[in-house]
């Protein structure tokens, strides 16, 4: 029960000092600035969503923009199409603005998450009998099927997309309380997965599914947990996209953001959660401040990216992680290092 | 009754019968070797064993359950565990964790509270841990458990193998050439090691060995395959002076 007591105290104790540093950022920071932020914050819970299934399962999915815009969409379909309408039937609902926008985008969440998480099991069906390339192939197609399903549905707009959407993350200062409360939760989840008995089974699934049947781990259910709970955060990044940029429409979860979030964790390195979302937040801000150089930014950027994976092929950080201790293992070895005569 | 039963068990790849309607058994708590020359059909029979594989006749009876149509995750349960002939460990973890992967049969915690961090799976996580070192200790590992398995040298990695199949607390252990590429001093070190942990573990082994001198220095009794079939059972003794045996291995090497 103390345990309880401390566990409460910390996640509260985050919550707090999340909304206090939103209220924060929002006064201080120039809007620009503050919507690149944001941006990072939805990136980086995409890259360590995929890095669930890609780097810790192994298993190679890169149409992760579908699970996105599945989020994206039911989760705004939610509070434009549907809520009005259960509100003006449960008049116990007719809340004042900030319970009834905060009850409204929890459970924008909630179903965008369930939409996001079938589709996962949708596509995780496949990973039981593909591998490698294949199974890559196959994602990435059905990234574009829910693609072009949102295209074909005229009730949320079709190719016009989606719009009116009201900002429920944006109002109220919150919004990086929303969307980095998403990334804690995701990086937690993938640390607590990495560091505990029953979370070495998932990387067991990477290293070599033959053994790890072998010694008794349910390789199909790891598979699908992998995909249904990575999609899932996917899904939720979607929906704190749509409720803080108001409008989406088919384009923003095209085959190019697929890549985007694959190259995001490739490049971190697979496996690494660290360094998915130091990728993702490198990938997101650097075509933004490249934005002087006008139409040489995307050049420089994507030379960047050869030269990095020419140097590095196994990514920024292979499988490990930025730790403090290797940081002072590493400063500590070049001095001494220079110490020497 | 016995622990584990092969009821006219064949297997064919395509024309080959790869396994060809063999009829044997092990008893609790036998160590019980399988002999025979290179593609005799042995790592095949583990396959079929573990469920890699499906008999394309006859069955499987382990534990007084016919195992026919389970999964490998769902036999590993049952009790049956395995090394590889072909070293396949989780190459980038360490050896405590590849420990730590086989002994999740014995969890007590979901997943779900695992990813939560509760405090139940943080004390199973403790009680895990502890068994999962224990499992090192027993093959001598127990101060290499923080290196990446794939950096340990092979003679540990195949001791690795063992004590991950351990962890799993079988009932059988079928280790594939647990000895292979070793030196003969490596390879008694080795049998000795297997003897003393059968003992402590309380398990029964059936042991695949391509070196005759080595696993008649250790089973009592032998089975032997050629080309998918079983051609001898006995006592060491018996299958020295077995003329079928001695036209087997004739030319392969000197009995
Ligand atoms: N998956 C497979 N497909 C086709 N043939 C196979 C397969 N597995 C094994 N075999 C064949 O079965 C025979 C027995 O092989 P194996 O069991 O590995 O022999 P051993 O372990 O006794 O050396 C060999 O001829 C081998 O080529
Ligand atoms: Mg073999």
């Amino acid at each position: 029960m103390r345990w309880l007591a401390l566990r409460t105290l910390t996640v509260l104790g985050c919550l707090a000092a999340l909304a206090v540093v939103s209220k924060l950022l929002s006064a201080n920071l120039d809007t620009y600035v503050f919507l690149v932020v944001i941006q990072c914050g939805v990136a980086m819970t995409l890259a360590a969503s995929l890095n669930l299934i890609n780097g810790i399962t192994g298993q190679f999915s890169i149409g992760h923009a579908g699970f996105y815009a599945a989020g994206a969409y039911v989760g705004a379909a939610w509070t434009v199409l549907w809520q009005p309408i259960v509100v003006r039937h449960v008049p116990l609902l007719q809340l004042g603005a900030p319970v009834g926008d905060t009850l409204t985008l929890l459970i924008a969440i909630v179903v965008g998450a369930a939409a996001a998480a079938v589709a996962g099991v949708v596509v995780g069906l496949p990973s039981l009998r593909l591998r490698g390339d294949y199974l890559a192939i196959v994602t990435l197609g059905f990234g574009e099927v829910i693609r072009v399903v949102i295209l074909n549905i005229d009730a949320v707009g079709g190719a016009r997309g989606l719009t009116g959407i009201p900002t429920l993350v944006g109002s109220g200062d919150l919004a990086f309380f929303w969307v980095f409360g998403l990334v804690l939760a995701v990086v937690a989840l993938s640390r607590n997965l990495m560091r505990t008995t029953r979370g070495l089974t998932w990387l067991a699934v990477r290293e070599d599914e033959i053994a790890a049947d072998a010694m008794g781990v349910d390789t199909t259910r790891v598979k699908v947990s992998a995909f249904v709970v990575g999609s899932a955060f996917a899904g939720v990044a979607g929906v704190m996209y749509a409720h803080y940029f108001t409008s989406i429409s088919p384009d923003v979860f095209g085959m190019d953001m697929s890549i985007i979030i694959t190259t995001m964790v490739v490049l971190g390195g697979t496996g690494s959660v660290s360094g998915s979302l130091l990728a993702a937040i490198v990938l997101t801000a650097l075509p933004e401040f490249l934005r002087f150089m006008q139409d040489y930014r995307m050049v420089i950027f994507s030379t960047m990216l050869v030269v990095v994976m020419l140097t590095r092929p196994q990514g920024m950080f292979g499988h490990g992680e930025i730790s403090f201790a290797k940081l002072k293992q590493l400063f500590g070895r070049r001095a001494a290092g220079g110490a020497k005569p | 009754m016995s622990l584990l039963e092969l009821r006219g068990v064949t297997r064919r790849f395509g024309g080959l019968a790869a396994v060809s309607n063999i009829t044997a058994h092990v008893d609790t708590g036998e160590l019980v070797g399988l002999i025979g020359p290179n593609g005799a059909g042995k790592t095949t029979l583990f396959n079929l064993l573990t469920g890699v594989y499906a008999p394309s006749e006859g069955a499987v009876v382990f534990d007084g359950r016919d195992t026919r149509g389970m999964r490998p995750c769902r036999i590993a349960a049952l009790g049956i565990a395995r090394t590889f002939q072909n070293i396949r460990l989780f190459r980038e973890l360490t050896a405590l964790q590849n420990v730590k992967v086989a002994v999740n049969l014995r969890a007590r915690a979901s997943l779900f509270s695992a990813v939560i961090d509760t405090m139940g799976q943080r004390a199973d996580d403790a009680r895990l841990e502890a068994l999962a070192r224990e499992c090192l200790t027993a093959m001598g590992l127990e101060h290499v458990g923080d290196n990446r398995s794939c950096d340990l040298p092979y003679g540990l990695q195949r001791r690795l193998e063992i004590s991950r199949a351990l962890a799993t607390r079988p009932k059988l252990l079928l280790l594939d050439e647990p000895a292979a590429g070793m030196n003969p001093f490596e390879k008694q070190d080795l049998m000795q090691l297997i003897r003393t942990v059968q003992t402590t573990f309380n398990v029964t082994v059936l042991l695949i060995e391509h070196d005759m001198k080595v696993v008649m220095g250790i089973c009592k009794r032998i089975y032997v395959l050629d080309y998918g079939q079983l051609i001898a059972e006995g006592t060491p003794a018996e299958i020295r002076a077995n003329p079928k045996v001695i036209a087997a291995y004739l030319g392969e090497e000197t009995i």
